[in-house]
């Protein structure tokens, strides 16, 4: 890719020009070019090798209350023009007159990694999947099957509108996976782990995949002689990076800002009031350097933010985009994201993350005298205008007078946000991220999910087990 | 007269070099989508995309080495890169004799009509009519509704012209539009939610009367829902999660999962799997189906298979690489996502065949059980490769062989295998519904709910 812009600035000009003609209060480019390449092993053998490209822009326009999106794969200033158009198209009889954009010097983005991906040998890259082919293989005789995936990408981005902004960002991501499939005398088992980050290639110098492949093999070995998990209401730690999807499923999509602005969230009304635990305090974090849902601009061209969502117990903001912060008045938090150029922006996490406590982890465990151990936990969904929302295991315990015991097998946990959040007892001070592919509306994006240990006093497992 | 799209893939084919063979997908499509709010237009998109999927397999002693690209344009000079990475990628896979791509097997593709001028001929002005409409309608259903979240219009039309050296030659089109709809009902301080949808071939097809009340009914049933204790019962489940619950065990019917030893039903062919009512079949030939399809992603055409009969299991889905690793052929089954993905086998129209019993009377003959009307955590909770099975649900108790109180956060958990060979009765309410599996009211024994 050249360093060049997507887009020459006088061109992006005549173009939200053009968009605000039919009389639009305020028009946006967006440009992205994405290169992708993804390597998968399975049953043994390098499968597929497979490059993506895909390079287009999507222009809205905004009128009053409404939005009007178009976009194209033709980033010449005619199919620019021709987008813009359509655009417009919503805001009819418009008597728009002339409008003068002048757009801020350009700044000129470049890519967070020491080692591009590109620059990588594709030999290299599938290197790494039979090492860990053979390392999930050598955990265990059990182990019937081994998929491995790597994956990377880079997107680059600009982003310009009505008011001036212009903004790129050039990020570049990196990922890997296993999976393992473990067979015995009850049946087959999986287990999975996986690591991603906003960097290049570098990330195996730190990360070792024979790691990542051992891991997920011990998960679907150790769910071999799984008992089924117990069903009704019971204390549970959560190990620390066991996947804050917690945080992000039990208030994190109620506070994003359009949940709000539609009265669809529990967490309407609620700034300022104990919406958790005092233990509680919920950050999401757009700038932490290399984690899965960094970035330097968002998807509307703002800079990432930290943003403090919950301090002890109390709710202090929600996140805002570009759209909704416009009519509250006030400037966006950084969340505005979008999956690519074919789609509308919208409020979105980014690394979501509960701050570390003081509790020494292992004496989590030990003050429970029974409940459940979950050491890793797989994904989840929320109903944000009832706060219900589910969350799965996939490596969890008994714990049996403050001892973790036996395996169990997968289940989902069943909760009601604000109600689990105050059930918050103890918060440890250990602290992982993991990362994640976050859905709403139809759209995924990469986001971060950190937590300590932590207790739940109760929560609702969803086992077979009487 | 060949469409601009099948003499670009002809093209393209037509550039193989000695030594390979070449499959080129390319797609079209257009569409547009009206999201209404407060009796306004919220957000209006339309948008044209198109792209091409090239995979190349390389002839070798070891065996054949496939390589893919793809590219979001058809711009000659975009699509003459992805077909150099494709080339170049298929150098690094493991040479695999069963590798191979699909070639015409004679099977007729059937005559359907998948395409509905009537919606080029609808006006952006009708569709974003009929998505305020809509939203007006459910708002002004109830007094108790307090909010419509969403109330959506969209459609789309896709072309999609697939060719290779092998001598396949597919092309086609489809029409599709929708409606979705999300409610807010509340009392005091409780708050319930209920979703509503229809799907056809053109706006003109649509029920936005039943998208509409679906979403106000399941929203307003659902308040002064509680969490009810754990209990050991029979769960009835309304067709639309049905038709989710028949995707996720048509995951473990694929042959690719089957010969690489991640589906339970591996080496079961012949056995009984399922109560003996059981009939299941994949038949995207089926044009009730909104999934119906003439050709599959390799260019065969779609057909008939099925599944499982009288209980017993009777084979499974392949495309061609995994039917030739399982020593059998492809059953016209490959599916793909678009021109960036790559074939694998799936369902595409999976009918359980339907029994006898409305839900009013599935509701009689079970008595005393737990109606399920929406289920959570399918991919966090659901695991196809051991049938672990445990969601998140919401829905009425069953009382005296009526609906009864409404229940939330609690779940309900058993395994796939038990709860094929637990099913006790399938409903007659076959609905055909926007996913890849039609559903009816199946009331299933024995389920574990977890709750106070």
């Amino acid at each position: 890719m050249s360093d060049g812009p997507l887009i020459e600035p006088t061109v992006l000009q005549h173009v939200l020009e053009a968009a605000l003609a039919r009389g639009g209060d305020a028009a946006e480019v967006f440009a992205e070019d994405r290169q992708t390449t993804g390597a998968a092993l399975d049953d043994r053998r390098v499968e597929e090798l497979s490059s993506g490209r895909e390079r287009g822009a999507g222009i809205r326009v905004i009128v009053g209350e409404t939005t009007g999106f178009a976009h194209t794969a033709d980033l010449s200033e005619a199919g620019l023009l021709a987008a813009a158009g359509a655009a417009a198209a919503v805001a009819r009889g418009g008597g728009g007159g002339t409008r003068t954009v002048a757009l801020a010097q350009r700044r000129p983005a470049t890519a967070r990694a020491t080692s591009l991906p590109s620059g990588i040998d594709k030999a290299t890259k599938l290197e790494l999947l039979a090492r860990a082919d053979d390392a999930a293989r050598a955990a265990g005789g059990s182990v019937s099957q081994v998929q491995a995936g790597y994956g990377d990408s880079r997107r680059r981005f600009l982003v310009a509108n009505s008011e001036g902004l212009l903004a790129e960002d050039d990020q570049v991501r990196t990922r890997f996976s296993v999976v393992c499939v473990a067979t015995g005398d009850t049946g087959m088992q999986t287990g999975h782990e996986s690591v991603a980050r906003t960097e290049g290639f570098e990330l195996f110098d730190r990360v070792d995949v024979d790691e990542i492949a051992r891991t997920a093999a011990r998960r679907a070995l150790s769910k071999l002689s799984a008992r089924p998990a117990p069903s009704g209401e019971v204390p549970v730690v959560l190990a620390g990076g066991s996947g804050g999807i917690l945080f992000h499923e039990a208030c994190g999509h109620g506070l994003e800002a359009d949940h709000i602005a539609k009265d669809s969230s529990v967490y309407t009304g609620k700034v300022g009031e104990l919406v958790a635990s005092p233990l509680v305090t919920l950050v999401d974090d757009g700038t932490v350097s290399g984690e899965w849902g960094n970035f330097a601009v968002d998807d509307e061209g703002r800079p990432a933010a930290r943003n403090v969502l919950i301090e002890n117990g109390i709710l202090t903001e929600y996140m805002w985009d570009w759209l909704r912060a416009r009519k509250e008045g006030r400037s966006s938090s950084g969340n505005g994201r979008r999956q690519s150029y074919q789609h509308l922006p919208m409020v979105r996490m980014t690394n979501t993350y509960l701050l570390a406590g003081e509790e020494d982890p292992e004496e989590v465990v030990a003050q429970t005298p029974s409940g459940v151990y979950v050491a890793k936990l797989g994904g989840g969904q929320v109903n944000t205008a009832t706060g219900d929302f589910v969350f799965g295991t996939t490596e969890a315990y008994l714990i049996e007078d403050g001892r973790i015991t036996e395996p169990l097998r997968d289940a989902n946990l069943i909760g009601n946000g604000p109600e689990v959040l105050r059930r918050i007892d103890v918060v440890a001070s250990d602290f992982d991220m993991t990362p994640g592919t976050c859905g709403k509306d139809g759209q995924s994006v990469p986001v971060g999910c950190g937590q300590p240990t932590l207790r739940i006093t109760g929560v609702t497992i969803g086992g077979t087990a009487a | 007269m060949m469409t601009e799209l099948e003499t670009l893939a002809a093209s393209l084919v037509g550039q193989a070099r000695s030594g390979e063979e070449m499959e080129v997908y390319v797609a079209r499509g257009q569409d547009t989508e009206v999201r209404a709010f407060d009796g306004a237009v919220e957000s209006l998109s339309s948008a044209t995309s198109s792209g091409v999927g090239i995979r190349v397999l390389l002839a070798g002693g070891g065996g054949g080495r496939l390589g893919f690209a793809w590219a979001g344009s058809l711009d000659e000079d975009v699509v003459r890169v992805a077909l150099e990475d494709a080339r170049d990628n298929a150098r690094y896979a493991t040479p695999d004799p069963e590798v191979a791509l699909a070639r015409p097997d004679g099977v007729e593709a059937a005559a359907l009509d998948l395409w509905d001028a009537e919606l080029l001929e609808t006006p952006t002005d009708r569709k974003v009519e009929l998505a305020v409409d809509l939203e007006r309608r459910v708002r002004n259903a109830d007094p108790r509704i307090r909010q419509v979240s969403s109330a959506d219009y969209g459609d789309e039309q896709v072309e999609v012209a697939l060719a290779s050296t092998t001598g396949i030659r597919a092309h086609t089109r489809r029409t599709a539009a929708f409606l979705s709809v999300s409610a807010i009902a509340g009392d005091g301080p409780d708050t319930q939610t209920g979703g509503g949808f229809s799907v056809a071939r053109s706006p003109g097809k649509l029920d936005p009367e039943r998208a509409g009340s679906d979403a106000v009914d399941r929203a307003i049933r659902m308040l002064g829902a509680r969490k009810v204790p754990s209990a050991r019962l029979t769960v009835v489940f309304d067709p639309r999660v049905v038709s989710t619950l028949l995707s996720v065990i048509s995951s473990a019917l694929s042959g690719e999962a089957v010969v690489k030893g991640r589906s339970f039903f591996a080496d079961r062919v012949g056995e009984p799997v399922a109560v003996p009512s059981v009939v299941l079949v994949d038949d995207p030939t089926d044009a009730r189906a909104l999934t119906a399809a003439t050709y599959d992603g390799e260019g065969l055409a779609c057909r008939r298979n099925v599944l499982v009969e009288n209980g017993v299991l009777r084979g499974f889905l392949y495309d061609t690489v995994s039917g030739r690793r399982a020593g059998t052929s492809s059953t016209g089954s490959a599916v793909r996502g678009g021109f960036a993905g790559t074939p694998s086998p799936g369902c595409r129209a999976l009918l359980l065949h339907p029994g006898t019993l409305t839900q009013p009377e599935v509701l009689a003959a079970v008595g005393e059980g737990l109606f399920v009307q929406t289920v959570t955590g399918v991919h966090s909770g659901v695991n196809p490769v051991s049938g672990d099975f445990s969601v998140g649900v919401e829905g009425l108790m069953i009382r005296g062989g009526a609906l009864d109180e409404p229940v939330r956060e609690v779940t309900v958990a058993s395994s796939l295998q038990r709860m094929l060979q637990s099913i006790v009765h399938i409903g007659s309410d076959v609905e055909w519904l926007p996913g890849i599996a039609a559903g009816q009211t199946l009331a299933v024994a024995d389920m574990q709910l977890s709750g106070e």
